[in-house]
């Protein structure tokens, strides 16, 4: 009985850290429950609120609001929200973050050498914009199959950037074996730990300078994967800068991702400081409600189950990936902690489109919402009186195709918090 | 089950009728199948694995764990070597967001590797096999600490030892209490209170047991003073040590006792309260993990670390607000083995708000000693190396006593900073016995 709260919200991702922090803002004691490291860790980094509408892509997404379904997250949370959970975002980044000065959508190169729509991106990549039209060199190493600088060049030139850039692959200074790991190169980068390098003893960021700096040509800013150090990246690049005496950038990729590594430590460190409680790495399970109304969810503590009492919960644990929402051929699509009702076809050959890139319905597949984020049943009536939504786990959009996760998650976490500090305030006044 | 269900069209007779590969005979018919199918590759994992991002030859968890089971099924694969660089911290676990249970493949592979591919005469496997036996070699040791403690901290003989085993001439021998905490026990006549309805049996482990027994006091007496009678029964090492060395003959050896002992105190109404959070791990997670015996179910859902209990059934928080200390600050460590389970904040989140105490969380990374991995001359380097980052938020952190609840976590950090180490119940018994 001892463990009890104002709000409990469930999922450590962009979306639960957010409401968490909204909630604690209102006054409300509050508590993040989580299970694993959430999906952020291998997300790009990269803060999208709507990159495309259909197989345009969006200039303004503000702009592109009208476009949307009704049944549409944004559609139902409403532009203050979005601008809400953006003043948000921006708040707990500071300066790892930019692009708050413009509603506009900036152009982003990413790994594969494509050009990302998004409203949002870290500073580490800022000199890479493709607005900028500024020569550029891409650089990748042999040691790092994923990723080929040369084609990422070749690919951005395609798609008609308006600037000259060039590809080099060049040898990550030191030894290693062939498979070795992106975490390791960091490490190396973050400690500056010292490497052979042509007979000599160098530190890590002189040795990648002095390797990449014959290649540098006319380019006056210098594209590199997302793997520039972990918590001193900043000093990472400007050691890079002053060696090569250019702007240096970082290139998101795919997992491992350390802008998302980096993100989810600043969001943890918020939520923190917003003095958030934490319980990490055991799962919720199930619950206890009383006339509509949830009293507890249950925690399994490997193998105990253990109650945690609270007046508001919000449910932030994720789409299809993050696993906030199931599938199986016997029980078709649920939401697995509340059984939350979640519209889809009965018929499995209709959750999705032959075309691997077309409208894909299980990609809207996800908890309904009212516009407090309380999470509805099949007849619009509120599964529980206390229980809201936010992020992923919430349909009605395919936010992976239009590049709105972010936003999404953004503006129904600064929604399902503040409803659920402030009902749990008038739970506090009534009792 | 796996996100990527089997395509439509297949003949479901036939896959009724499917039987997994045994993989790991040796294993009591472990299926590892469902957890290999369920990694999608994300990396997240690898990312979190302290030993790959200071080891360049170690491949990591996701080879280490569903790729390695993978590769295993064709017959002329033998496990790779590399599994002895891992150190068991678990983080993997942890961080996998599709529930691969990683560090249970690693632990199978492990001792599979052991058993059929190291040679049972050579210095590595003794050492590992000392070093994991860690209870025998004190148990003997603390029946004349004065003595032990001299021969181990007198340069010629630890010199002599450390070349002899392969262990690191860098680290001090941790010494021997002068009275083990169950002879202390057992000299105050048991517990002081007597309650058949309130009453917790005492996992001490090896090193509250005959190197810290402050700490069992410690607990003894923070428990009474929540009017529960606290029952020591006997007990044997949890086995963590021996997981992490592949040893798994000599960890069912003291499961036995343990999930026998223990499973008299819970049929008599007992919980489980461990003050080590490595041993609480094996209790709940590896035990029933590993082996199927009678009762270790029973154990694993009555098994407590320490302030979790209090915190779960008692208004601990109400008795620390109400409480004070003499100012202290602590730099605080959360081991990798508290955090699986779900236990990395608590201290920090309980003792910020007593009066008196400091205390800040140094942050995420792993103490980089794991057990007996630190105690190896060959994995010294890394083991330092995974360490320096700690070490370095420790130095920046305002308090200079540091706090944990891991034993081997805590020598790293006295190695690394010089810093005294204390447990958090240590704290606890001075806020509110």
């Amino acid at each position: 009985m001892a463990i009890r709260e104002d709000v409990i919200v469930i999922g450590g991702g962009l979306a639960g850290s957010v409401a968490a922090i909204e909630a604690a803002e209102t006054g409300a004691s509050v508590r993040l429950v989580s299970y694993k490291k959430s999906t952020l860790r291998h997300a790009s980094g990269l803060i999208d609120v709507l990159g495309y509408t259909g197989d345009d892509p969006v200039a303004d997404p503000f702009a592109a609001l009208d476009e949307l379904s009704e049944d549409h997250p944004y559609s139902i949370a409403g532009e203050s929200a979005i601008r809400d959970g953006l003043a948000r975002f921006d708040e707990i980044t500071g300066e790892m973050y930019q692009g708050s000065h413009t509603d506009a959508n900036a152009l982003v190169p990413t790994f594969g050498g494509a050009v990302k729509p998004t409203a949002r991106y870290p500073t580490a990549a800022a000199a890479g914009i493709a607005s900028d039209e500024r020569p550029m060199l891409v650089v990748g190493f042999k040691e790092m199959t994923e990723y080929n600088a040369e084609m990422l060049a070749d690919h951005l030139e395609a798609a008609g950037v308006p600037f000259d850039v060039d590809g080099v692959e060049c040898r990550f200074p030191g030894e290693y074996v062939n498979d070795s790991r992106v975490t390791r190169f960091a490490k190396r980068l973050e400690i500056n730990e010292n490497v052979d390098y042509e007979g000599q003893l160098l530190g890590a960021r002189e040795a990648l300078a002095e390797e990449v700096k014959p290649h540098l040509g006319n380019a006056e800013r210098v594209g590199f994967p997302a793997f520039l150090g972990d918590d001193h990246s900043e000093q990472v690049r400007t050691d890079l800068e002053r060696h090569l005496g250019v702007d240096v950038f970082e290139i998101p990729m795919g997992p491992p991702s350390y802008p998302g590594i980096r993100l989810a430590d600043r969001l943890k460190a918020a939520v923190d400081e917003a003095g958030v409680r934490m319980s990490v790495g055991n799962p919720v399970v199930d619950y206890e409600a009383e006339d509509g109304a949830l009293q507890s969810v249950t925690v399994d503590s490997k193998g105990r189950e253990v109650p945690y009492h609270a007046e508001e919960f919000i449910l932030a644990t994720g789409g299809l990936v993050g696993k906030g929402i199931s599938s199986s051929r016997e029980d078709g699509v649920s939401e697995p902690i509340f059984d939350c009702h979640v519209p889809h076809p009965e018929d499995r050959y209709e959750w999705f489109d032959e075309q691997a890139f077309g409208d894909q319905p299980f990609a809207h597949f996800g908890v309904v919402v009212d516009e407090t984020m309380r999470v509805l049943d099949a007849d619009d009536s509120p599964e529980f009186e206390n229980l809201r939504a936010a992020g992923g786990v919430i349909g009605g959009a395919d936010t992976v195709a239009e590049k709105s996760q972010s936003g999404v998650s953004l503006a129904t976490a600064v929604v399902a918090g503040e409803q659920a500090g402030k009902q749990a305030a008038k739970h506090k006044v009534s009792q | 089950m796996s996100d990527a269900q089997q395509p439509s069209d297949f003949d479901t007779t036939s896959l009724d009728e499917f039987e997994p590969v045994d993989i790991f005979p040796s294993s009591e018919d472990m299926d590892l199948r469902p957890g290999a199918d369920n990694c999608y590759k994300c990396t997240s994992c690898d990312t979190s694995c302290p030993v790959a991002e200071v080891d360049e030859d170690f491949p990591g968890p996701k080879f280490q764990g569903p790729e390695q089971w993978r590769l295993k099924r064709h017959e002329d694969a033998d496990i790779d070597d590399s599994i002895l660089s891992c150190s068991n911290c678990m983080r993997c676990d942890d961080a996998c967001p599709s529930s691969v249970p990683l560090s249970q493949m690693h632990n199978t592979a492990r001792g599979e590797y052991v058993e059929e591919h190291m040679n049972k005469l050579s210095r590595e496997y003794l050492r590992n096999r000392m070093l994991s036996n860690y209870r025998t070699l004190a148990s003997i040791g603390s029946k004349i600490p004065r003595i032990s403690n001299f021969f181990m901290g007198f340069g010629p003989t630890s010199y002599i030892g450390a070349k002899l085993m392969g262990m690191p001439t860098e680290r001090d021998m941790p010494q021997f209490a002068t009275e083990t905490f169950r002879q202390w026990f057992k000299k105050r006549g048991g517990s002081k209170v007597s309650n058949p309805d309130k009453q917790v049996a005492y996992f001490h482990g090896c090193y509250s047991n005959y190197n810290t027994p402050e700490v069992g006091k410690a607990m003894v007496r923070v428990f009474e003073s929540f009017g529960y009678e606290v029952l020591v029964p006997k007990q044997q090492c949890s086995g963590t040590p021996m997981f992490a060395n592949g040893m798994l003959k000599d960890a069912r050896r003291e499961a036995e006792v343990n999930v026998r002992e223990l499973g008299k105190a819970i049929e008599n109404g007992a919980d489980i309260i461990a003050s080590c959070t490595s041993c609480s791990m094996a209790l709940r997670q590896e035990y029933p993990e590993l082996f199927d015996m009678d009762g270790v179910e029973e154990l694993s859902e009555h098994t407590y670390e320490a302030m979790e209990f209090l915190r779960i059934h008692e208004d601990l928080h109400g008795a620390i607000q109400e409480s004070e200390v003499d100012p202290q600050a602590f730099a605080y460590h959360a081991p990798c083995h508290a955090r699986n389970q779900g236990l990395d904040r608590q201290a920090v989140e309980l003792f910020r708000e007593l009066d008196g105490a400091n205390i800040e969380d140094v942050g995420e990374s792993c103490s980089g000693i794991s057990g007996t991995y630190g105690w190896k001359s060959e994995k010294y380097e890394t083991s330092m190396k995974i360490g320096a980052e700690m070490f370095d938020h420790m130095e920046h952190a305002e308090g200079e006593v540091g706090m944990t609840e891991c034993p081997t976590c805590a020598m790293q950090m006295n190695h690394g900073t010089g810093y005294e180490i204390r447990h958090p119940l240590e704290l606890l018994e001075e806020a509110v016995a």
